[in-house]
């Protein structure tokens, strides 16, 4: 695997959007050509080697290919975004869509990272050593589609409306989670570890939500059903059992209807 | 001697009553008196006549004090403005007219801004729940012959749109309405014991920031599932009897406002107020509607849509549009300091928004487009007074169902006043110059 | 005003009967001419197709349902918008372009003109502001009819001179086209939630059937004496079995005789056919009824057809067939808006996918391809895929491709999960005709404009004609290497013109031309009926006062061109 170190020399006086901070864009690319990668300041086109100092060559594949961001990536969008292989560390704190889009590869924040970070996520690792912002590994506006694979974990305390219309994959959050976890999703698995607040499950016509700490105010459309011992990640306990939300719609397979499942810790 | 002008549309809110008559004197110059406006609508159109109106633009100092300019020193500035921006917001559109809101994109695509409108703070959250989840809707018309159960969620009409209930909503005999009110049976949400709530057959005074729970309440008892004993400190047996309520009638609307866009959940609450009107569709007839506030924000989200694909926090930065609140609206990009050019009109951001992200707006350029003083004139580096749109010249609203009505002209400008329009049109030449486009 | 001369292209024009003869074309101040000076630019079309303007007969461009489908889907714009490029706006939009992106489209198409399918009489100011932000093309826009409650009243007491009245009104008032009817009388009935699923289902209250509408408005068509005829979307769409609607619809048409001064020959269009000849009862057993329906207008020869082809893409569905959007969101559970119209109409719109590996989307695909194959009469028969609902309008080229080689056809039959079920419900499998360049210009050009009653003015090269001529980079001389070339050909015009004025050149826009809104305007006997009538309902049931309805000042019209006509 190569390594491309890039670091911030000049910060920009209003935001970054860096789309082509990622393998795939910079496979293939010596260090002086991935200087010359695009990359806006507000309308204003310019090249990464304006703003960033870049050492070591990238791999010939996205695969091949490790980038380490260094210096205050807080006004630097889209780290990471659409990448489909390879690994992406970023020493600090980043700004929004951290690897939103992504389908494959390994991203390892070490800071916070703001809100939409893995936007309709299909695939690979993100890691986030801080806080995440709002609509962590939620959909697109307007697209029922949303994270169908791949597994975040944040170690962190987590913002609203995380995993927004999932189909699939999984999200791990160490800390609390804030208001709507999970609205609409048809699939896929959320884990909080620490507190939820409300509207946890909100309209999910399938899909799994474990919470560990407390949930402030309960969905009237979960409906209690019963008590179970799982295990989730490496712990063995009880669980009260929810299943709903009974005010939105359920399928069928195979003659049994199947409905989205909240486990609160007991 | 007088005029009378007669269907004249009142452009004040998304009610867009369309049946005002306005008295004029004989040489067009002078407003008079209105009929059947509501006292704000009135007031709207009188307010035009005030002597100490301000008639020219004005340009701040550097001692704080505001200078006199000429509109073509206005025009100036503002192109530079935008010529030389890196990332501008254009925001506002909302109480002007289509045409102005044209010119005002065709600025926007030059300069690469990115362009919003006060569905920002507003019904922007309904347009998210819409792309989230549809919408089942009808003009107004419908609800004036159709409708026997209404339901105000979050909303006071009797305050915000004075005229809504008479013309629409509540007391007209329609088509298949012929008994007025006594068809219909009104439901208001709300937590505070309002003046439209005491109208109500029954008053839901749901818990502050628990309306989605409520609302999924609705959801579990139209299907007859089991639910907890209280939701939003409302209980069980009232929920299941206003579910009962909107399942028995034969058409249903729901208006909803402020009261669930703008509190805890925000799009999530529209979202869940539309899935109980799909739901409700199983049963019977059912719609639901955005109060919308300014009489042309609806405009400014249609044009917006049909030219570059989204209603509102549109950014254009990048040569073609791009759409997502949260990163492209207006409060946001304020708060985090990514904008160096804000232009403002049609709108009071001033007064609206919250004051850590007006007080940027005090550190750049920065343009303000109204006939007023306000707030948001009081903050921005050149005020651009012009004319009443709706009063003092025409032009194409769109109502709160997204239905068309083409303002009228009833008066007369102060002379040498420019429209909205006319500034624009100025503006947008002067920067074709400025950026070398044909 | 400008002159040029198109030289040596091979020209296909139905009007002339020329089936691809090497011919110069002359314009001239607009207009086809039949020679210009030496100082005339040249245009050099050898080894390529040249045809008149395409003529677009339905699609939904302009609107509130279409604008609304824009709105609530801003994923249809996600990571596919095009920048602002010389003179060209940004566009955006994959299935629901922008208005921009729309007129760069089409004309880079080679259309001319293109009819907005449905408006709602209520927000035709919305309509025709975005048809004026449409560039290049001619538009016309077509009010709906079909559940309008005056015509409900007229025809329920067989009054046709006064439903002929209120529709002259109307058309004036809305600047709009032509009668356009859709699903008549369901949606009335769907205001409260019902439908009208045959001809004879009576809708509540108003009392009057679908099979009384649909006469009533052929006859104040034809009373009237307007460009086009009644233009129908059946009753029953897209259910298995809705064939037998579809038949007893045109049959309703029997007997009636087109009367009009515009050369149109036909007093029923109907709509997206394919959406309309569906067999079976179910969705298991769902069959191709293309055969049926083509049996049946081959034989009447007073019926036009549009096709309404599915082209296999995620699309949005949007129509006045209200009713018929609820029923596909309990089917997909895909997002719902629904606009009801007071005393008019109504409006859904729902995204749909027509996925190749699903054997339904599969057989809809062969059947719109099987009702323009088995059509006898190409002059009665139109591409289009009902934008966007069957698919965006951007794919006529791919159709054309489908319907030129059937070895393109049975590539993609190849392609289906399920293609054992297409060849068994279909007849496709047996279809091998090939259309050909001439009959493709009968489909989209001479004979839609005729059905429009637009003869006089665009459809083919005669001289006197308006100067719409596209130059296509096909050589009809060379065999097909490979079909895609086809595709490729029709998708971007090495030269279009517009009313004589050049807007593309190289697949490029070079210019917004000057286009127009064509609407007709009637002259009819004064009707105080009917003017009462419209007096009380405006001022008793509209939200809108009637002065108000009626204004439409030219800054939503600029460039208007009336089609006269005198109905006294």
């Amino acid at each position: 695997m190569e390594t491309v170190t890039i670091t911030l020399k000049n910060a920009p006086a209003l935001y970054l959007e860096a789309d082509t901070i990622s393998p795939d864009a910079f496979a293939g690319r010596t260090a002086a050509q991935i200087a010359e990668l695009p990359v806006f300041e507000g309308n204003v086109p310019s090249t990464l080697g304006k703003y960033f100092s870049i050492s070591g060559d990238a791999g010939q594949t996205a695969a091949d290919t490790k980038i380490i961001v260094k210096g205050d990536m807080k006004k630097v969008k889209y780290l990471g975004f659409k990448m489909t292989a390879g690994e992406l560390v970023i020493e600090g704190s980043a700004d929004q869509y951290v690897g939103a889009w992504m389908k494959g590869g390994k991203i390892l924040a070490k800071g916070d990272v703001g809100a939409f970070a893995a936007t309709a996520m299909k695939g690979g690792e993100l890691i986030i050593e801080g806080n995440a912002g709002n609509y962590l590994g939620a959909a697109y506006r307007g697209d029922w589609r949303g994270m169908s694979g791949g597994k975040i974990l944040v170690k962190g305390n987590a913002g609203a409306d995380i995993g927004m219309y999932m189909l699939g994959g999984e999200i791990v959050v160490n800390g609390n989670a804030d208001v709507h976890v999970m609205t609409h999703a048809e699939g896929g698995k959320t884990i909080i570890k620490g507190n939820a607040a409300s509207k946890v499950g909100g309209q999910m016509v399938e899909g799994t939500i474990i919470i560990f700490g407390s949930i402030e105010v309960m969905m009237p459309g979960f409906k209690p059903n019963g008590e179970v011992e799982l295990e989730v990640e490496g712990t063995r306990a009880k669980f009260a059992h929810f299943i709903g939300d009974m005010g939105e719609r359920h399928k069928k397979k195979k003659g049994v209807v199947v409905y989205g499942n909240l486990y609160k810790k007991i | 001697m007088t005029k009378t002008v007669t269907d004249v549309i009142c452009p004040f809110c998304g009610t867009l009553c369309d049946d005002v008559e306005v008295v004029v004197s004989d040489d067009g110059k002078q407003l008079l008196e209105v009929y059947n406006a509501c006292v704000i609508g009135t007031e709207k159109f009188l307010h035009s006549q005030a002597k100490d109106r301000v008639t020219r633009p004005r340009m701040r100092q550097d001692d704080g004090t505001w200078k006199e300019v000429s509109y073509d020193d206005a025009v100036e500035y503002t192109a530079q403005m935008l010529a030389k921006a890196k990332k501008p917001m254009m925001f506002g559109w909302s109480s002007t007219n289509c045409e102005a809101q044209s010119v005002g994109n065709e600025i926007a695509e030059i300069s690469k801004a990115c362009c919003d409108n006060t569905a920002a703070t507003c019904h922007g959250t309904s347009l998210i729940a819409v792309q989230d989840i549809g919408l089942p809707s009808c003009t107004l018309g419908e609800v004036k012959n159709r409708a026997d159960r209404v339901i105000f969620w979050g909303c006071n009409p009797a305050h915000a749109h004075p005229r809504h209930m008479s013309r629409y909503s509540i007391f007209p005999r329609g088509f298949f309405t012929g008994k007025g009110q006594m068809s219909r049976k009104l439901i208001v949400v709300d937590p505070r014991i309002t003046d439209t709530a005491k109208m109500a057959d029954v008053h839901l005074q749901v818990e502050q920031g628990r309306d989605y729970e409520l609302l999924d309440a609705l959801r579990v008892a139209f299907k007859g599932e089991w639910l907890p004993d209280v939701v939003a400190g409302i209980p069980a047996e009232k929920i299941r009897e206003a579910a009962d309520m909107m399942k028995s009638g034969r058409f249903g609307i729901i208006f909803f406002g402020m009261g669930v866009t703008q509190s805890l959940s925000k799009n999530h609450n529209i979202d869940e107020a539309i899935a109980v009107t799909k739901d409700l569709n199983e049963y019977t007839k059912f719609s639901i509607m955005p109060m919308r506030g300014h009489y042309n924000v609806t405009g400014s989200g249609e044009v917006f849509a049909w030219q570059f694909g989204f209603p509102y926090s549109v950014d254009l930065t990048r040569g073609f549009a791009r759409y997502n609140p949260g990163d492209t609206s207006t409060v946001d990009l304020l708060l985090r300091g990514e904008l160096d050019a804000m232009f403002t009109i049609g709108s009071d951001p001033g007064a609206h928004f919250p004051i850590s992200a007006i007080k940027p707006i005090a550190k750049i350029p920065s343009v303000c487009v109204d006939p007023h003083l306000t707030p948001t004139t009081g903050v921005s580096k050149l005020h651009v007074p012009v004319a009443f749109n709706g009063v003092e010249v025409g032009g194409n609203c769109y109502r709160m169902d997204n239905v068309p009505i083409d303002c009228r002209k009833v008066v007369e400008p102060p002379e040498g006043m420019l429209t909205d329009e006319q500034f624009l049109i100025k503006v947008r030449d002067r920067l074709k110059q400025l950026k070398g486009v044909a | 005003m400008s002159e040029y001369i198109i030289k040596n292209g091979h020209v296909f024009d139905p009007v002339q009967g020329i089936k691809g003869d090497k011919k110069d074309v002359c314009i001239k101040d607009g207009k086809i001419v039949d020679k210009v000076g030496s100082s005339a630019k040249v245009i050099d079309a050898a080894g390529k197709t040249v045809m008149a303007g395409a003529v677009e007969i339905h699609a939904h461009v302009a609107g509130p349902k279409v604008n609304l489908g824009r709105i609530y889907r801003p994923e249809d714009k996600l990571f596919s918008c095009t920048p602002t490029k010389g003179i060209e706006r940004m566009g955006g939009g994959a299935s629901i372009p922008t208005t921009f992106k729309t007129g760069y489209e089409y004309a880079k198409m080679g259309y001319a003109v293109a009819m907005e399918a449905a408006m709602p009489p209520l927000f035709s100011r919305h309509v025709h502001e975005e048809i004026r932000d449409t560039p290049i093309i001619d538009e016309g826009a077509f009010p709906v009819f079909g559940n309008n409650w005056f015509v409900l009243e007229y025809l329920k007491n067989q009054e046709i001179e006064n439903t002929a009245a209120y529709c002259a009104w109307l058309l004036k008032a809305t600047k709009g086209y032509a009668i356009k009817v859709v699903n008549p009388g369901g949606t009335e009935a769907w205001g409260w939630g019902l439908n009208c699923l045959t001809v004879n289902d009576p809708v509540p209250y108003f009392d009057i059937t679908p099979a009384e509408i649909i006469k009533g408005l052929i006859e104040a068509n034809e009373y009237l004496g307007l460009p086009h005829s009644m233009h129908i979307h059946p009753n029953n769409l897209g259910n298995p079995g809705c064939y037998e609607t579809t038949l007893d619809t045109l049959k309703l048409a029997e007997g009636y005789k087109a009367k009009n001064k515009f050369g149109r020959e036909q007093v029923l269009h109907l709509t997206h056919a394919q959406f309309h000849s569906y067999g079976g009862t179910n969705w298991g057993d769902f069959e191709s009824k293309a055969k049926e329906i083509t049996d049946y207008v081959n034989a009447n020869k007073n019926i036009t057809i549009d096709t309404g082809n599915v082209t296999l893409d995620e699309t949005t569905t949007m129509t006045a067939d209200g009713p018929f959007e609820h029923h596909l969101t309990g089917l997909n559970h895909l997002k719902w808006a629904n606009v009801d119209v007071e005393l008019e109409t109504a409006a859904g719109v729902v995204p749909y996918i027509y996925s190749p590996s699903i054997s339904v989307c599969a057989i809809q695909w062969a059947i719109g391809l099987e009702l323009a194959l088995m059509m006898k009469d190409p002059m009665r028969c139109y591409i289009t895929t009902d934008h966007p609902n069957a698919g965006p309008f951007t794919r006529y080229p791919r159709v054309i491709k489908w319907l030129m080689s059937a070895k393109a056809r049975e590539t993609q039959i190849n392609a289906f999960k399920h293609k054992d079920k297409v060849l068994s419900q279909t007849s496709i499998g047996t279809l091998d005709k090939e259309l050909s360049l001439y009959e493709i210009a009968q489909m989209t050009r001479a004979g839609p404009a005729r059905s429009l009653g637009l003869t006089a003015m665009c459809g083919g090269l005669k001289p006197g004609m308006d100067a719409d001529v596209a130059v296509y980079n096909f050589n009809p001389d060379k065999p097909v290497a490979n079909p895609d070339d086809i595709e490729k050909a029709f998708s971007r015009c090495a030269a279009f013109f517009k009313s004589g004025v050049q807007v593309v050149s190289n697949g490029d826009i070079v210019s917004n031309g000057n286009k127009r809104t064509l609407w007709v305007d009637v002259k009819v006997k004064e009707n105080q009926q009917v003017m009462r009538d419209i007096d009380e309902k405006f001022i008793k049931y509209y939200s809108m006062t009637k002065n108000n309805y009626e204004a439409l000042g030219h800054h939503f019209i600029p460039n208007p061109y009336a089609l006269e006509v005198d109905a006294t």
